[in-house]
C-alpha cells in the first residue's frame, strides 16, 4: 500500500485517537502544573471618628475576570504534585522520621488520602487478579467437561454478569449486601447480629467490593480458557494418558503449559481493568470507606462551582504513570518479539 | 469416543462439577432475584422479616391487590421521565457503533494492508491508549469542552466515545482484515480498480462478520459507558447508565427505591436480548485478541 493511500485511510481513526485521547493526555499534563487562583482580596480603610479600621473584602468582579482571563489559574510548576493530597512529600519524611518502624509509618502513611486510595486500588488489583485467574480457569476446565448441550448454557448465563455495565451490575449486588437485603439479612441471621451491616465497616465493604469485581470479570478470564482449552493438541493428552499420568497430572503438565500465553494475556488485561476500579464505589455508596485512584479524580472534578483541575489532572498523570509501570513488562516483551521477527 | 475411564464419577470431576454450579447460582442468581424483585413493592424486595415475602409478594399483595405490580415501571419510566434516558442512549449508542466502526474499518484496512515499520507503531500507541484510565482522560476533557461551550451536547460525547472505542476496534479489525487474502483485493486492483474501489467492491461485501463482532463490543463499550457520560453530559441529554446512578440518591430519600430497580431492569433487558442472539460472536471476539497471540 502507497504511503499516500494509507494516510487517507487511517487518517479518520488517528485524528480521532490523537485529538481525543493523546491531546487529552497533554491537556492533563499542563493542567497538573497550574493552580486555580486565589480570590482577589481588596483592602480598603474606613476612618471614621474614632481612627480608621482595614477590611479585607473578597473582590467577586475581579476574581471572576482573572479566572475568565486564564481559567487555568497560575502557574505551579510540579507544585501540585508534592502537595498534602499527592504526594505529600513533607508529610512522609515527617511521618518517616516520627515512626518507630514499618508498621507505625505505613499506618501514618495511610492518614494521606493519595496513598490511602493507592493502597485500596493496589489491594484490589492484587487480590482480583489471581482469584480471577484461578477460578477462571477451574470453571473453564469444569465446563468443558460438561456434555455439549449444556456448555452453551453455561456460557450464556455466565456472560451476564461480565457484559452488564458495571455500575449496574454494581448496584444489583448492592442491593442484596443491604442489610435488608436477602444476602444481608441472610448474613445478619447467620452471625445472629442483627446490628451487622455491610455498609458501615471499612473491611466489610473491602471484601464486598473485591467480591465484586471477582463476580464481574471472572467470565472474562472463563471464556477466554475455555477457548483455550478446545485447541489443546488431543495427541498430546493421549501420550500423557498412556504415560499413565494422572488427570491432575495431565493438567498441571500438558494443559496449563499450553494456556500460559492466554494467562498473560488476561492478566495484562485484568490488571488494567482493575487498576482503573471506580463504578463499584460509586454503586455501592462506599466512597467513605473506600477511595480509588479514580474516584479521586471524580470528586475533585465535581467539586462544586469550582472544579479542581489541578489536583485531579495531577492524579491522573500519577495514575496513568502506574498504569505504564503495570504494562511495561509486556511491551517490552511485544517489543522483544518484533524485533526477534524482523532481524 | 467416550471410555469407561472418561464417564466414571471421580473425586476430582464431582468437585469441578460443583464449582461449576456453584458459579452457575453466583452468576445467575442476583439477575433473577432482581427481575422478580422489581415486580414488587419495597417491603418484599427489602423484605427482612422473612425472605420468602420476596418471591410470594406478600405486601405487594397486601398494598396493590395483586401479585405483581408494574408501579416500579411507572415511576421510573414515566413519572421519572426515563424514557428520555432512553431516548438519549439510542441516539448516541448508534451513532458511537456506526462512525467507529466506519473509522476502524478503514484503519484496520490500511494497517492489515501496510507493511512499513509505522503501522506497527500506530498498533502499539493504540494498545496504549486503550490502557488509558477513561477517568483520566475526562479530567483533560473537561475545562476545554467548558472553555469551547461544547460540555453536555450529544454530539460531544459521541465523538468522545468514538475516539475511545478506537484502539480496540482498530486491533480487532486489524486482525480480521489479516486473515482476508491479500489476493482478493490486489487481483482487482490489478483489474484496474483503485485501492478505495477494490475496498468498495471486494472487501465490503466479505467483511461484515468481523464488523458484526467489533460492533458488539462498541455497542457495549458506548451503552454501559459511566465515566464519560456521566461528566460529559447534561441532564436532559444524560443516557440510562448515569442517570440510575443519579437515581440512586434521590429515590432513595424519597422511599423509591423501586424506581431505581426497575430502571436497572430496564438497562439491563436489552443486554440479555443481546447475548440471547450474539452469543457466539461476542465469546469469538473476546477470545480473538487472545488465541490469536
Amino acid at each position: 500500500m502507497k504511503h499516500r493511500t494509507f494516510f487517507w485511510f487511517i487518517l479518520p481513526t488517528l485524528s480521532a485517537m490523537i485529538l481525543f485521547i493523546a491531546l487529552p493526555i497533554v491537556s492533563v499534563f499542563v493542567q497538573s502544573l497550574f493552580v486555580e487562583h486565589e480570590q482577589v482580596l481588596v483592602v480598603s480603610e474606613s476612618c471614621g471618628p474614632f481612627g480608621c479600621t482595614e477590611t479585607t473584602s473578597i473582590d467577586a468582579e475581579a476574581t471572576a475576570a482573572l479566572r475568565a482571563e486564564s481559567p487555568l489559574g497560575r502557574f505551579n510548576g510540579l507544585g501540585t504534585y508534592f502537595d498534602r493530597s499527592h504526594l505529600a512529600i513533607a508529610e512522609v519524611g515527617e511521618i518517616w522520621g516520627e515512626s518507630t518502624g514499618l508498621a507505625s509509618f505505613l499506618s501514618g502513611l495511610m492518614d494521606l488520602k493519595f496513598y490511602k486510595a493507592l493502597f485500596f486500588t493496589l489491594t484490589y488489583t492484587f487480590v482480583v487478579t489471581p482469584l480471577v485467574l484461578i477460578l477462571g480457569l477451574a470453571v473453564a476446565v469444569g465446563v468443558n467437561n460438561l456434555p455439549k448441550a449444556l456448555r452453551g448454557i453455561a456460557i450464556f448465563i455466565s456472560l451476564l454478569p461480565f457484559l452488564v455495565a458495571t455500575i449496574v451490575g454494581s448496584m444489583i449486588l448492592s442491593w442484596m449486601l443491604d442489610g435488608e437485603g436477602i444476602i444481608g439479612a441472610t448474613l445478619q441471621i447467620l452471625f445472629n447480629d442483627p446490628s451487622l451491616s455491610i455498609k458501615a465497616s471499612t473491611p466489610l465493604m473491602w471484601i464486598a467490593l473485591m467480591v465484586y469485581g471477582v463476580w464481574h470479570t471472572l467470565p472474562f478470564s472463563f471464556i477466554t480458557f475455555y477457548a483455550g482449552l478446545q485447541t489443546v493438541p488431543q495427541d498430546t493428552l493421549e501420550a500423557a494418558r498412556v504415560d499413565g499420568a494422572s488427570k491432575w497430572q495431565t493438567m498441571m503438565n500438558v494443559v496449563v503449559p499450553h494456556l500460559m500465553p492466554l494467562v498473560s494475556f488476561v492478566t495484562l488485561m485484568l490488571l488494567m481493568d482493575n487498576f482503573r476500579v471506580f463504578e463499584p464505589i460509586i454503586s455501592f455508596q462506599a466512597e467513605a470507606h473506600a477511595q480509588s485512584l479514580s474516584t479521586f479524580i471524580v470528586s475533585d472534578l465535581r467539586e462544586a462551582g469550582n472544579p479542581l483541575y489541578a489536583s485531579a489532572g495531577a492524579t491522573s498523570i500519577l495514575t496513568i504513570i502506574g498504569v505504564a509501570i503495570l504494562l511495561t513488562p509486556v511491551l517490552i516483551r511485544t517489543w522483544r518479539d518484533f524485533n526477534a521477527k524482523s532481524h | 469416543m467416550a471410555t469407561r475411564a472418561e464417564t466414571r464419577l471421580t473425586p476430582l470431576k464431582i468437585t469441578s462439577y460443583a464449582l461449576v454450579a456453584t458459579w452457575l447460582i453466583i452468576a445467575a442468581f442476583p439477575f433473577l432475584w432482581t427481575v422478580w424483585g422489581s415486580f414488587k413493592v419495597q417491603g418484599d424486595f427489602f423484605s427482612k422479616a422473612d425472605w420468602t415475602n420476596a418471591i410470594y409478594g406478600v405486601f405487594t399483595q397486601r398494598e396493590t391487590g395483586g401479585a405483581f405490580t408494574f408501579a416500579g415501571y411507572y415511576g421510573a419510566w414515566i413519572q421519572e421521565e426515563f424514557w428520555r434516558n432512553v431516548l438519549n442512549t439510542t441516539v448516541i449508542v448508534f451513532f458511537t457503533v456506526v462512525i467507529s466502526l466506519t473509522f476502524g474499518t478503514l484503519g484496520g484496512y490500511a494497517l492489515a494492508r501496510s507493511g512499513f515499520r509505522y503501522a506497527f507503531w500506530i498498533l502499539m500507541a493504540a494498545l496504549i491508549f486503550r490502557a488509558m484510565p477513561h477517568i483520566t482522560l475526562v479530567s483533560g476533557y473537561m475545562l476545554p469542552f467548558f472553555e469551547w461551550n461544547i460540555w453536555g451536547l450529544k454530539g460531544t460525547a459521541i465523538i468522545v466515545l468514538v475516539a475511545i472505542n478506537q484502539p480496540f476496534t482498530l486491533w480487532m479489525l486489524h486482525s480480521f482484515f489479516k486473515n482476508i487474502p491479500k489476493d482478493m483485493d490486489e487481483s482487482a486492483m490489478v483489474d484496474g480498480c483503485t485501492r478505495f474501489q477494490a475496498f468498495r467492491h471486494v472487501i465490503v461485501p466479505v467483511m461484515w462478520p468481523g464488523v458484526i463482532t467489533t460492533g458488539l463490543f462498541s455497542f457495549l463499550l458506548a451503552y454501559n459507558d459511566y465515566a464519560v457520560t456521566s461528566m460529559l453530559l447534561s441532564k436532559p441529554n444524560e443516557t440510562m447508565v448515569p442517570a440510575v446512578a443519579s437515581f440512586l440518591g434521590s429515590v432513595q430519600v424519597q422511599g423509591n427505591i423501586m424506581f431505581a430497580v426497575a430502571a436497572v431492569v430496564s438497562a439491563t433487558a436489552p443486554l440479555f436480548v443481546l447475548i440471547l442472539f450474539f452469543q457466539r460472536q461476542i465469546v469469538s471476539g473476546l477470545t480473538a485478541g487472545a488465541v490469536k497471540g
